[in-house]
């Protein structure tokens, strides 16, 4: 028994009915799917790129801009990849991704001379940039300790919230930024940090934070290690700047390196995307501290079961351009002098921005432009203020009012200032 | 007074190694200087070595010369080039389904990530979550759908008495299937055992499905790679398209383009309908974000720069040919050799299977002692990769087998 049906887009007519069972073809099994929601950050740009305005400025995404508002590729890099190309297999890595890779990574965020790394203590996978190494590690607390949340700064980069919500970590908020001063709202942190359940896990940005820029001194630093050893809490430390924030790796790797002098047992998780411009390439490392050499070395075997149904093992290419840069002196010292040419420029942006506002007669303080760190500028006008500064002056930023000095350029930061006071004198 | 800082995984046991990676970390501890590696499914020259095809070695040198290029984000759903050029691939150049907008493709990291991802979005979106996989297939696909909230069955399909089909079982588990069940069928090669449906028979499994709405999950990861020819492997996924349903497909480039450790492939989902097709991509990104925000670029650039160029398509189908006829070649170098040597058995399965792998029949004691005795590494179910062998190490593997079959139960 044979049935024609007729499909429900193309008017096209089949047949079937195998069993004879007649069933009509309805229309989609993906018709109840809703269009989702444009993520907060990648939409500015894809909005930007549709604006025909000759105008535009694209102060967004957090993407390493030069001086005239074009993206970089670092000559270390080129220079790393020309070695690479054509010369190189691209067999499969190991699930846990490039051990040499690895090994430098270690070395930046735990010191080059580090005894954990000595130890062998540290469990660490090459992973997908930094958001692939938030990720693993999300799924591996989900898996082992999944009775535990993750306590999330206010704010955070928003991707964080979806992260953990897809590893179905419950989440919950500690106080980060005080909107009066635009710095740290130290207090309420501390009182949250003492108020969490004992044994609590906690994402810490290591350095320039994303998306305020403010970042906790050193002294403060040391009491949150302190108060952190009192409650026992777990401190995932996530840094996607380091060497892009002060200009020095080492500097920028300091709240790190406080907590393990406190014998704190950390989560890291480190990305290139930025401080060696590898953003495309997706190139990262999450690393655990671990009591011993032996359950580092089970730790980092469910780390890879992990991946394994994920993506199987991570990509080469990028890793590969990491370690050639990383163990070649002269290429590594050729990174450290481009890491510090970015960060200084955005440091002088900075300055410059600040300058031009109050050279506008602003009658608002504009001093956390220059006393904020790293990419990010959190300035401080309201989503209504934004919307203005796109609709009318083409300039496309998170509504939240989070600039990517990494946009701002000699070139438009006159036009910048100009929009910015144009929409918040009268605030 | 603090709290003891110990570690709060300390509970953490040592997980067990992946059955199939676990394969070359095994034959890497190795010092015997014949060892051999017959696991992981990775394309070796006659001299035993990883090949760079020169198209793709072409390729890289010019997009490192290209001082234009820069290496920022891709965005979520990745190249766009190259995703209109894998569609095109899979589906043919002539696809209406392509032509009517109602194919979205999505940039994933090569095949393990096409089918997590496009998992993912079933587990959410799609209204039976229910899988049914062959039995066997390749080790790493129960993880991926179980972990994306799928529920996991398996349909017959190997007959180990003929090493062939079990159509008729096939037919009947999909037939007792509920209706709308997500199936998992490989394009062409299964992956382990060789066996793949014959034309006619990819019709009457369509037609079963499409009369009980069972959505199609395709995995295409040796296109080009089983008869050599990149259209004849993409027959089936095909005629699925053909006849206007939906499908779902993962495409990988790690064999067919020797892209192994660049991690590419592509997800593409066929809509009914080209207003569906959007929103289906704008929920793919939601998935994608919180993984890994967006694809790497690196081994898409390669891709796309070859697909795009007529002569480098062209030179490439050329280089794929050339391996897919090294593995027919071994498969019949390997069955005569056993026939010479009278190893008890009818081996014709070796020439019979298709594609990388072949399903030996060997059982996991005989592997064992193939291991210790002779240093040949394979999966425990016997499946060894055809693209590891060559002409002078096909008689040592003749020797083991035919020693593994005599003396081990």
């Amino acid at each position: 028994m044979e049935q024609l049906i007729r499909s429900g887009f193309s008017g096209r007519v089949t047949k079937s009915g195998f069993l004879g069972a007649a069933r009509s073809m309805s229309t989609a099994w993906w018709s109840h799917v809703e269009p989702a929601a444009k993520d907060p950050i990648l939409g500015v740009t894809e909005a930007f790129l549709a604006d025909p305005s000759p105008n535009k400025v694209n102060v967004g995404v957090g993407a390493y801009r030069d001086d005239n508002g074009k993206p970089v590729v670092l000559g270390c890099v080129r220079e790393a990849e020309r070695r690479i190309a054509g010369n190189l297999n691209m067999e499969y890595l190991p699930m846990g991704g490039s051990v040499k890779m690895v090994e430098e990574t270690l070395k930046l965020a735990y010191g080059e001379n580090s005894d954990l790394i000595k130890d062998k203590r540290i469990a660490a996978v090459q992973a997908l940039s930094g958001t692939g190494a938030c990720r693993l590690f999300a799924d591996f607390q989900k898996r082992f300790s999944p009775d535990s949340q993750i306590y999330i700064p206010v704010p955070t980069w928003s991707n964080h919230h979806n992260i953990w919500r897809d590893a179905n970590v419950p989440q919950r908020t500690f106080h980060y930024y005080h909107p009066e001063s635009k710095g740290l709202d130290f207090a309420s942190l501390m009182d949250d940090v003492k108020n969490a359940p004992n044994g609590s896990f906690f994402l810490l940005h290591a350095c320039a934070h994303n998306p305020t820029g403010v970042d906790p001194t050193e002294e403060q630093w040391k009491e949150i290690s302190y108060q952190f050893k009192v409650k026992g809490h777990y401190a995932l430390f996530d840094m996607a700047y380091q060497g892009f924030a002060s200009g020095d790796p080492e500097r920028d790797a300091k709240s790190i390196r406080i907590f393990l002098e406190d014998g704190h047992l950390i989560g890291c998780a480190q990305s290139y995307a930025k401080n060696m411009g590898l953003y495309g390439q997706r190139v990262g490392c999450l690393s655990m501290v671990c009591e011993d050499e032996k359950q580092a070395v089970a730790v980092k075997s469910q780390l890879q079961q992990i991946a394994r149904p994920m993506y199987s093992n991570p990509p080469i290419h990028g890793a590969l351009v990491v370690s050639i840069i990383l163990t070649d002196p002269d290429l590594k010292k050729l990174w450290l002098k481009e890491v510090k040419g970015m960060a200084d420029r955005i440091i002088g942006m900075r300055t410059s921005l600040r300058e031009n506002l109050e050279n506008l007669g602003s009658p608002l303080s504009w001093d956390h432009i220059t006393k904020q760190i790293g990419m990010f500028c959190y300035s401080g006008m309201t989503p209504e203020q934004v919307d203005r500064l796109t609709n009318e002056f083409h300039i496309y930023l998170t509504r939240n009012g989070r600039i990517s000095m990494a946009g701002v350029t000699t070139g438009n930061v006159g036009y910048l200032a100009n929009a910015i006071h144009e929409v918040t004198k009268t605030a | 007074m603090s709290i003891a800082n110990d570690s709060v995984f300390s509970h953490i046991v040592h997980a067990p190694e992946d059955p199939i990676l676990g394969v070359t970390v095994a034959y890497n501890k190795d010092q015997s200087p014949v060892k051999l590696n017959l696991g992981v499914g990775a394309y070796r020259t006659e001299e035993g070595k990883p090949l760079v095809l020169n198209v793709v070695r072409k390729a890289e040198r010019l997009l490192v010369d290209d001082n234009s290029r820069v290496k920022e984000y891709l965005p979520i759903t990745g190249l766009a080039d190259f995703n209109k050029l894998s569609a095109k691939l899979i589906f043919g150049a002539n696809s209406p389904a392509v032509s009517e907008n109602r194919v979205v493709t999505v940039q994933c990291l090569s095949g393990t990530g096409s089918l997590k991802v496009g998992a993912s979005f079933l587990g959410r979106h799609y209204h039976q979550k229910i899988i049914y996989i062959p039995l066997p297939t390749w080790g790493n696909h129960p993880k991926v759908f179980t972990i994306a909230g799928l529920s996991v069955k398996s349909y017959r399909y190997y007959n180990p008495s003929t090493r062939g089909l079990d159509f008729q079982g096939l037919l009947e588990d999909l037939g007792n299937a509920p209706n709308g069940s997500i199936v998992l069928l490989h394009a062409c090669a299964h992956n382990p055992t060789g066996v793949d449906p014959t034309p006619h028979q990819w019709d009457q499994i369509r037609q079963l499905m499409r009369a009980k709405a069972l959505l199609p999950f395709f995995d295409s990861a040796y296109q080009g790679f089983a008869s050599g020819s990149l259209d004849a492997d993409a027959d089936a996924v095909r005629k699925f398209v053909a006849d206007g349903g939906e499908c779902l497909a993962a495409q990988s480039y790690a064999k067919n383009m020797g892209l192994y450790g660049e991690r590419v492939g592509a997800l593409s989902i066929v809509c009914k309908s080209a207003d569906v097709a959007p929103r289906v991509e704008s929920q793919l990104k939601l998935v994608i974000r919180p993984m890994y925000s967006s694809p790497p670029i690196h081994g898409a650039s390669i891709v796309a720069t070859i697909l795009k160029n007529e002569e480098m398509y062209r030179e490439w189908t050329v280089e794929l040919k050339a391996m897919a006829d090294r593995i027919i070649r071994m498969r019949q170098q390997l069955f005569y050799a056993l026939k010479d040597k009278g190893t008890p058995g009818d081996w014709s399965h070796i020439v019979k299977q298709i594609g990388m792998f072949t399903f030996t029949g060997l059982n996991s004691k005989q592997v064992e002692f193939m291991a210790k005795e002779y240093h040949i590494y394979m999966t425990s179910d016997g499946r060894i990769s055809m693209a590891g062998l060559s002409s002078k190490t096909v008689p040592h593997l003749t020797e083991a087998i035919h020693a593994a079959v005599s003396n081990v139960a």
